[in-house]
């Protein structure tokens, strides 16, 4: 038996006939929760979100409540807010549904988040490639303005606000919340060092800002809906809200699927939700929160104790998919990318090709990720083209610790964690590829 | 402007175990360099901002820990307050000095990645260290022995990067030379204003270039060299010339203007291969312009004056100075000073003067300075003239005074140093009848005509002290030996004073008139050329503000507070 989707912000999305544009959305409801949050001070909106613990969906999973607390109110510089639509963490598609399908709970959200803020110019940076998305959103922001719920004196309220969107060209790095600040005002997306950059205090044009993730933008329209509190309830404490899964790899029923955070388990959104592994093949590996995060092994046994106390002894079908749980396996949930991986699966040949796009996204500026991406995979590389020693396994391991937590940005930990957990899990095989034959000859498609 | 530094705090701070008194808000790495515990660093430029990239000043730091509700110290077993450690190295560039910061560079986690980054830094990089030429002193060099593994574990291909771009006229950059500081491009933007530099490329391929269509042509490029701390760029003069280390740097005075910018000039054998900016944190940081740089050439310039003559034939420096002495006494007399001499030729002069009376004459060599490290007062010792008494007025703009006085008939001889009368404004026929006694370095229509020619040294070559615009005593020494035979020029003042009096001269070093110029100047009581000391001594301006002097606003020179700043003192 399937558990059912707990939808709240795919509510309606899929459904037949609902389109892209205002008259549906309002016909939904729509707008009707930003006319809710003018009845209130901003402040209370604020508050209502630090009840709602409503954590960011973007990677970090910092609470979103706090990161609007951290804000820099009393310099007198406008505050902004951007929206990361840079979605790019390999294996995540959640926020492109979103924004294609239902482009308007997203400005409602973000309009709700700048006037709980106060910010009067909002903007949406949306990677390079998502050009059908960023032409919908323009749209979007056309129609709303023609509604006034956008421009000046928003529903004959005293507030004002304007959107923009901005095109990225499309690198990775510009996820990252400084190095999108530099991209937004023009720069090369080099991430800031922070201190003293922190984007609440020294953000865009070095004012105040607040970089929220799409999905998390969008929650914030359904914590003023529910009431923190009751928001709160969904979900497990500390792990509050519904969270879009997406499913990718090796499963029958590749996917997008919401569920209230640590609802299922890993092995229900595999077996049950995804239609189980392809026939014949068995569960090799998962990797949980997008490329970036640690692989899981499926005959490990995960142990340890959880925050509030209690003990745990997991195979990794029974991983509660939560913030808290997997980052108790020593992995990430991440983006929410949850890619799958059965005895099929060359570990080195996944690898390399993960490696291959951390060096080619790094953006260059500091020497452990911008060396270490690269010669690891240089090193992958030649694993997969027949020139494997047994001494790779190690010397790959040793580079990638010599990466994370030394570099600007989290850049380094997410180009070092594939490789280390990489080696830590699966050593036999890289150690193994010394002896085999190349699968691969050098003319074959190289990476990048 | 005032000697005094900034008052700061002095608070304790500990390194590897042991506590240190530094001043507050102070840049770690700066810091921890002035108690000699070295962070080493690529990136991190004390005159530029903090960029943070290169990772290789990552350290242990720490605070002592307190309770967060009740304030108090957390004590360990000891009874000592314990110290919260970041879980993660930090850049030390990025860090400033604060009470009881505890920073480690000892510990096995510092030292891997500091191993870490020379290993990451030397992948790339092509190792050619025997054609290269920062080999001796550079960074990678250094750290890579005092920091490094030793050994390579990178069996693969390194990265193909462009070898020889040319940047600019004297600018040249290797790509896979580059370590990707940022160093040079920061320089560019917050020193210069001229932002020609930039990566293109992403991750490990990324390449310093010139924005399409731009140079790196500006006046002050050549810093880009000094400051890169591989070899990267390389100077086109210099540039495969010689090893660094057969060098010799003497520490001297760029004589491009009022600004008086410290300098190191290179040598070997008495010849000159470079001349670099040194530190003074109160005159040009760390900077230099690219056209002081060359004027080491005029040294072996073809013009240059080797001989001593008199009536046009060739003569011993005894009968230079004879005739020199038999012309002055002819009279009435001239004299042409200049701001190029130094501080002891303008006050030997002067004594010259209280012998043999006679009008003085200075040009002011004004031309519009660039805001910088070039000031309008294109001659390095104005102030040095007033301050010595030689002069009590300003230079004047060009030589009329002298030419009323020629044709009124009021003078018989000229003493000319260095400057070109026929080249401003003195016609040749009002020089015919007059006799030339010429000091100068080199060649010019003046030099032609003079009568008794007693050729001198550059600043290369003799020691000695300027005044710049801040009334800022600084001393040159000798680098290189003069054209064989040529003596110091205060030596051949000397020589003309004393025979002027009919005396045996005793040639005097710079010492000598010093304790000589102590004695006779308040304005130097208690000084002397030893202990005027690297980065000068600021003089009391105050007898001097009312001048009009010529200069606008430079680097750490502000026309109206230097007035201000005497004003206070009086």
């Amino acid at each position: 038996m399937v558990k059912p989707e707990k939808r709240i912000i795919l509510k309606y999305a899929d459904e037949p006939n609902y389109t892209q544009d205002i008259d549906c959305y309002l016909k939904h409801g729509g707008y009707e929760m930003l006319k809710k949050a003018f009845k209130m001070k901003p402040e209370e909106v604020c508050a209502e979100v630090m009840d709602s613990g409503v954590r960011g969906r973007g990677g970090a999973g910092f609470p979103a409540g706090m990161k609007w607390k951290f804000l820099d109110r009393k310099s007198g510089k406008p505050i902004y807010l951007i929206c990361n639509a840079d979605e790019s963490e390999p294996g995540t598609f959640k926020d492109r549904q979103i924004i294609h399908k239902d482009p308007h709970q997203l400005l409602e959200g973000m309009l709700i988040t700048a006037y709980a803020t106060q910010t009067k110019l909002a903007f949406i940076y949306i990677r390079g490639e998502m050009q059908e998305g960023a032409r919908i959103l323009e749209r979007a922001i056309e129609e709303a303005r023609e509604k006034n719920l956008l421009g000046d004196n928003i529903l004959g309220s005293d507030y004002s606000c304007d959107m923009l969107v901005h095109r990225g060209a499309g690198a990775y790095i510009c996820g990252e919340e400084t190095g999108l600040i530099e991209s937004l005002e023009g720069k090369r997306a080099y991430p800031r060092i922070k201190p003293p950059y922190f984007p609440a205090v020294l953000g865009l044009y070095q004012c105040p800002t607040i970089v929220n993730n799409v999905e998390t933008l969008c929650h914030v329209k359904h914590i003023v809906e529910y009431g923190g509190k009751e928001y709160a309830k969904i979900g497990t404490p500390g792990n509050t809200g519904t969270r879009i899964w997406s499913v990718s790899g090796l499963v029958n029923k590749p996917g997008y699927y919401e569920y209230a955070c640590g609802e299922i388990t890993l092995g229900e959104l595999i077996y049950d939700v995804c239609g189980g592994l392809l026939p014949g093949r068995s569960l090799k590996a998962v990797i949980p929160g997008g490329s970036s995060s640690k692989i899981l092994r499926a005959d490990e046994r995960f142990t340890g104790t959880l925050k509030n106390g209690e003990t745990f002894d997991w195979g990794i079908t029974d991983i509660p998919m939560d913030f808290d749980s997997l980052a108790a396996c020593g992995s990430m949930s991440g983006s929410g990318a949850v890619i799958v991986m059965d005895d099929s699966v060359d570990m080195v040949e996944a690898l390399a090709n993960i490696n291959a796009f951390y060096a080619h996204e790094s953006c260059g500026q500091c020497t452990p990720c911008r060396e270490g991406s690269l010669w690891m995979k240089k090193v992958t590389q030649r694993m997969t083209h027949g020139g494997a020693r047994e001494e790779d396994a190690d010397l790959l391991h040793s580079i990638s610790t010599q990466i994370s937590g030394r570099t600007i940005c989290a850049h380094g930990e997410a180009c070092a964690w594939p490789t280390e957990s990489f080696i830590n899990k699966f050593k036999d095989e890289f150690v193994a590829k010394a002896s085999q034959p190349a699968r691969r000859s050098e003319e074959a498609l190289r990476l990048i | 402007m005032s000697e005094s530094k900034e008052e700061t705090e002095l608070v304790t701070m500990n390194i590897d175990g042991q506590d240190y008194e530094l001043p507050a808000g102070m840049n770690l790495v700066d810091a921890m360099a002035s108690v000699k515990k070295e962070v080493p660093h690529y990136c991190y430029h004390p005159k530029l901002s903090v960029s943070g990239n290169c990772r290789m000043c990552l350290v242990e730091m720490g605070m002592p820990m307190k309770d967060r509700d009740t304030g108090e110290a957390i004590l360990d077993d000891a009874g000592k307050q314990k110290i919260g450690w970041m879980p993660r190295p930090g850049i030390a560039c990025n860090s400033k000095v604060a009470p009881g910061l505890h920073v480690r560079t000892n510990t096995d986690l510092v030292k891997d990645c500091r191993e870490s980054v020379m290993e990451f830094l030397l992948v790339n990089h092509p190792l050619d260290c025997p054609i290269c030429d920062q080999a001796g002193e550079c960074r990678l060099q250094e750290f890579a022995t005092d920091y490094g593994r030793g050994y390579s574990r990178f069996i693969e291909d390194k990265n193909v990067k462009p070898k020889r771009t040319q940047l600019g006229p004297r600018v040249m950059l290797d790509d896979e030379r580059c370590i990707l500081c940022s160093r040079c491009i920061r320089f560019c933007d917050e020193i210069v204003d001229d932002p020609v530099l930039g990566f293109t490329e992403r991750g490990s391929y990324s390449t310093l270039t010139c924005y399409p269509g731009k140079q790196l042509e500006n006046n002050y490029s050549l810093n880009t060299v000094d400051l890169c701390p591989v070899g990267a760029l390389t100077s086109t003069d210099f540039r495969f010339k010689m090893r660094v280390w057969f060098l010799k740097p003497v520490r001297s005075i760029c004589t491009e203007s009022s600004v008086g910018v410290n300098t190191e000039v290179w040598s070997r054998e008495g010849k000159i291969y470079r001349v670099t900016p040194r530190r003074n944190d109160a005159v040009n940081d760390t900077w230099m312009s690219d056209s002081g740089r060359e004027l080491y050439r005029q040294v072996e310039a073809e013009t240059r004056l080797k001989r001593f003559g008199t009536d046009g034939r060739k003569a011993c420096i005894a009968e230079a100075i004879e005739r020199a002495v038999e012309l002055i006494k002819v009279g009435p007399v001239a004299y042409v000073a200049s701001g190029h001499m130094s501080v002891e030729e303008q006050y030997l002069l002067r004594k010259v003067i209280e012998i043999e009376p006679g009008s003085v004459h200075m040009l002011r060599h004004e031309k519009e300075g660039d805001g910088l490290l070039i000031s309008n007062d294109r001659t390095p010792n104005t102030r040095g003239a007033l301050v010595t008494q030689l002069t009590q007025t300003l230079p004047d703009t060009d030589f009329s005074q002298l030419a009323t006085k020629l044709d009124a008939g009021e003078i018989q001889t000229i003493v000319v140093f260095g400057e070109d009368l026929l080249a401003n404004g003195i016609k040749a026929e009002q020089l015919k009848k007059i006799n030339i006694v010429y000091f100068g370095t080199h060649a010019n229509a003046t030099s032609e005509l003079a009568r008794a020619l007693l050729p001198t040294l550059t600043v290369f070559e003799k020691n000695g002290s300027f005044i710049n615009q801040q009334f800022r005593l600084q001393t040159f020494l000798q680098c290189i030996p003069g054209p064989a035979g040529l003596l110091p020029d205060v030596v051949l003042i000397a020589k003309l004073r004393a025979a002027l009096q009919g005396e045996k001269a005793i040639d005097p070093g710079v010492n000598e008139i010093w304790r000589e110029m102590s004695e006779d100047l308040p304005i130097f009581a208690g000084l002397s050329f030893a202990n005027i000391g690297e980065t000068g001594k600021l003089l009391d301006s105050q007898a001097f503000v009312d001048l009009p002097f010529c200069e606008g606003k430079t680097l750490h020179y502000e026309p109206q507070a230097q007035a201000l700043a005497g004003a206070v003192k009086s």
